[in-house]
């Protein structure tokens, strides 16, 4: 064989084994399909597919990991007694690590592959951001993003996403009056992640707490877990209350480093990185410590907002519905803020699908939650309409203690603008359906 | 180790070069053409894997090249990917520049990056090399964090590119997607077959296997090393730039040390040196990971566990690969072919014929000094620097 023959055989030969691998791996797609006789992909005639990205390995994943299996179990219960208008919802998501480069890869086969009909409760902000754009591109709808970023309320370049979660701004805001009020002439120092979670944050912070108390603003970046150079900073600074927009893992490293550095300022954490239950796990587990209490020794007194009912309120009715769901289909997962979170966001999409009619299509699911959803789980209203696509409008102030977030005061209702005020809203929450799932 | 493409000494120094090209390029585009069949028939999923391989092809292309030619090793390509990567998204965002001048810029900025590390490269042997590489992939995605205004953080930046207009609306975009990746791997590898095939190719091998020799036969060592680093860092900024395209973005997350580590693997377990073995090595590394993973998690693990599978799957192929194959699955078909009775057969019913027109050996195992009766394709001999 002649050298230049070897080098040809050699090229020809592995592009055609390309070009053979790719043929041949397509015989195996072609069953993917919708299927049924209705068109539009992921719907049958029983069976609603819809896919998400989760973070369930990663620095977000401890937590967060609980809410795709907790949403999950929601759709089994609303399948085991009858689903929507007879189709069971099928519910597929796969890890994204929290890292956009693989949201973006495991988006594009649930899109592809698995022909979704939607993508639900894709969870973070830098992730989601990576997969936005696309699926507006393709009008697949992109309902309830586990983010409160306010990135996902522009109807004019993401028309087909919604947020769900009380937006960061608002958030801010409420924290921010709350700060105000509560600690008058008091050295403030933030503390955030820095990508749009964090940024809308201290806008919203920024909007309500005085310029002149704020001394200090440390970031972070979830890829670099040393955070000592921040949490001096603040120390330096002499900041007396610290308000931490971070995910779980960042505020239980927020609150050791301080241990560490002897700096006890009051924390005040944004509900996403407040959960007492994974926080109390994630303290333990990263000061090695198995004592009993040592984690919620550590989370006593942690100021923080709630927009779903608290856990500690057993005869609230979403509370007694959800816990019994969970003992049903998700018994080992502790019954915490994650689990309440992964089960009204799904309650929330079976309201939508059910607003959408009996032949649901992506586009009328669009305008079923553009046209505005009833208030169901959450303690305030949602403010959907064609020209807004943020979520929960509010929330209540409360404080950890003994491993318990316990509110401290009434719903507070705002909007995301500069100069609206932040005031209480008084109708009381409406109980939860006896049957446990919303009427059509 | 890596087996050259052309064991003998090449005879003739001029006139081979055009006959050569010609040959590539029909080959090319003979695979252009089944390729082009192929991505509109397979479905989007099927292109969207197909650009992933094709993406992955360029990179590790250049890797092999670098490793298996010049005797170079480099763990850190994807820094070089990054580096691509990242000034493609920012020539879109600012500039607006369309997407071939972006794939040229791009190519061309990361080949001068190259270049530079190349100086510093050329004096490393071995571990220190490899580790000098190592650092550069591990450092270079934090720039981005550090230079967040400029280069988006841990978010990363957008990198969206539609399919142009003048295609109409039957082209989705994976196969637009396809067709630029696989497009671009075609001319990599064209260009690629015929530096190999040339007299830098052949100066390249004799430094990689005896670097005093070469310099005593007038080669000008460090430069000949420095230009490998250079065509090598071309790939991965080609390479990056198809990576962005095909994630949409770019972040630190795309060009992490999981990337770069993929890239030799697929360059090792293709056949070091081999382009074929670069096709063959991106498509094991780019295809069965999704399914790997899907499998993993329906056996009935837990996610945490299945996510890792691959990554476990891959690195036991590694070590079987490198114990029972060291030329890889190149080097492992080429012996197949050797080995095989089919080709004594065929060796057995034309051997009469080959008698009858030239007494004597066989041409080829004369000159190439490989006897079929090998045992195994093992007995390559020894290369500095991929200890």
């Amino acid at each position: 064989m002649s050298s230049s023959h070897r080098a040809r055989l050699a090229a020809v030969a592995g592009l055609a084994v390309m070009s053979m691998v790719a043929a041949a791996c397509s015989s195996s797609s072609s069953g993917g399909g919708g299927g049924g006789t209705v068109s539009t992909p992921g719907i049958t005639k029983t069976t609603i597919t819809i896919g998400s990205h989760q973070p369930l390995t990663g620095i977000a994943a401890p937590g967060y990991d609980e809410i795709a299996p907790a949403s999950n179990a929601y759709f089994q219960y609303v399948n085991a007694h009858g689903g929507i208008f007879g189709r069971k919802i099928i519910y597929k998501y796969l890890n994204d690590q929290y890292n956009p480069s693989i949201t973006s890869t495991v988006v594009t086969q649930l899109v592809l592959k698995d022909k979704v009909f939607a993508i639900f409760n894709g969870l973070g902000t830098p992730t989601h951001l990576a997969v936005a754009p696309m699926l507006n591109s393709e009008h697949i709808p992109d309902v309830f993003v586990a983010s409160g970023c306010e990135c996902w309320n522009a109807t004019s370049a993401l028309p087909d996403t919604f947020g769900w979660q009380l937006d960061y701004v608002r958030e801010g805001k409420i924290l921010g009056s709350y700060i105000e009020q509560h600690f008058k002439g008091k050295k403030i120092g933030f503390f955030y992640q820095n990508d749009e979670f964090g940024q809308d944050g201290v806008k919203g912070l920024s909007d309500e707490i005085p310029k002149s108390q704020i001394v200090a603003e440390e970031s972070y970046v979830p890829t670099n877990i040393k955070i000592a150079p921040q949490v001096a900073a603040l120390k330096a600074k002499g900041a007396q209350v610290v308000v931490s927009f971070s995910v779980p893992a960042f505020t239980a490293l927020l609150k050791l480093t301080m241990l560490g550095l002897k700096y006890t300022p009051q924390l005040v954490v944004s509900d996403v990185g407040s959960d007492p239950i994974t926080l109390a796990g994630l303290l333990a587990s990263f000061a090695k410590n198995k004592t009993a209490g040592f984690g919620n020794a550590l989370t006593q007194g942690i100021i923080t907002d709630g927009y779903l009912p608290s856990l500690g309120s057993t005869s609230n009715s979403w509370i007694t519905l959800f816990k019994k769901i969970h003992d049903t289909y998700v018994p080992k997962l502790p019954f915490d803020g994650n689990v309440l979170y992964g089960m009204s966001v799904a309650y929330t999409f079976v309201q939508a699908m059910f607003k959408a009619g009996k032949n649901p299509t992506r586009e009328s699911l669009i305008s079923a939650i553009n046209g505005g959803l009833p208030q169901g789980v959450s303690v305030a209203p949602y403010v959907y309409s064609a020209t807004d696509h943020n979520g929960i409008s509010g929330a209540y102030m409360g404080v950890i203690k003994n491993g318990a977030l316990v509110p401290t005061g009434g719903v507070l209702v705002t909007d995301d603008t500069a100069t609206g005020a932040v005031t209480a809203y008084t109708t009381p929450q409406l109980a939860a359906p006896a049957s446990g799932i919303p009427s059509p | 180790m890596a087996r050259s493409p052309d064991p003998r000494p090449a005879g003739r120094l001029g006139g081979l070069a055009a006959p050569t090209l010609v040959r590539h390029l029909g080959a090319a585009v003979l695979a252009g053409v089944v390729l082009l069949i192929g991505s509109n028939t397979i479905g989007d999923y099927r292109d969207y894997q197909l650009a992933n391989v094709a993406v992955y092809v360029v990179a590790v292309a250049g890797l092999t090249l670098l490793i298996g030619l010049s005797g170079q090793i480099s763990i850190g390509n994807g820094a070089f990917m990054a580096v691509g990567g990242y000034l493609a998204a920012l020539l879109l965002a600012d500039l607006k520049w369309p997407l071939i001048a972006i794939l040229l810029a791009a190519t061309a900025g990361a080949a001068v990056v190259g270049a530079i590390f190349g100086v510093a490269a050329a004096r490393l042997r071995g571990p220190y090399l490899a580790g000098a590489t190592l650092m550069l992939a591990v450092a270079l995605p934090s720039v981005a964090t550090r230079f967040q205004s400029v280069l988006g953080g841990d978010q990363g930046l957008g990198f969206f590119i539609g399919v142009p207009g003048f295609l109409g609306p039957n082209v989705s975009p994976y196969r637009w997607l396809a067709w630029v990746t696989c497009g671009a791997a075609l001319v990599t590898m064209v260009l690629l077959a015929n530096l190999i095939r040339s007299r830098t190719g052949r100066s390249w091998r004799a430094v990689r296997d005896d670097e005093i020799a070469a310099a005593l036969a007038g080669l000008n060592v460090a430069r000949l090393q420095i230009l490998a680093f250079v065509v090598s860092a071309a790939c991965a900024g080609l390479g990056g730039t198809l990576l962005a395209m095909w994630n949409q973005s770019v972040s630190p997350g795309l060009f992490s040390l999981t990337l770069s580590i993929q890239l030799l693997t697929a360059a090792v377990l293709g056949g070091l040196g081999s382009l074929t073995g670069a096709v063959l090595g991106s498509a094991i590394v780019v295809l069965p990971y999704t399914y790997l993973q899907n499998q993993a998690i329906s056996l009935g693990m837990t996610t945490a566990t299945g996510s890792n599978v691959p990554i476990l799957a891959y690195g036991a192929v590694l070590i079987v690969v490198m114990l029972a194959f060291p030329a890889g699955i190149q080097g492992l078909l080429a012996w197949m072919v050797r080995a095989s009775r089919v080709r004594q057969a065929v060796r057995w019913l034309t051997g009469p014929l080959a008698r009858r027109a030239s007494p004597g050996p066989s041409v080829h195992s004369a000159a190439s000094g490989h006897p079929d009766q090998r045992s195994a394709p093992a007995a390559e001999p020894q290369e500095k620097g991929t200890t």
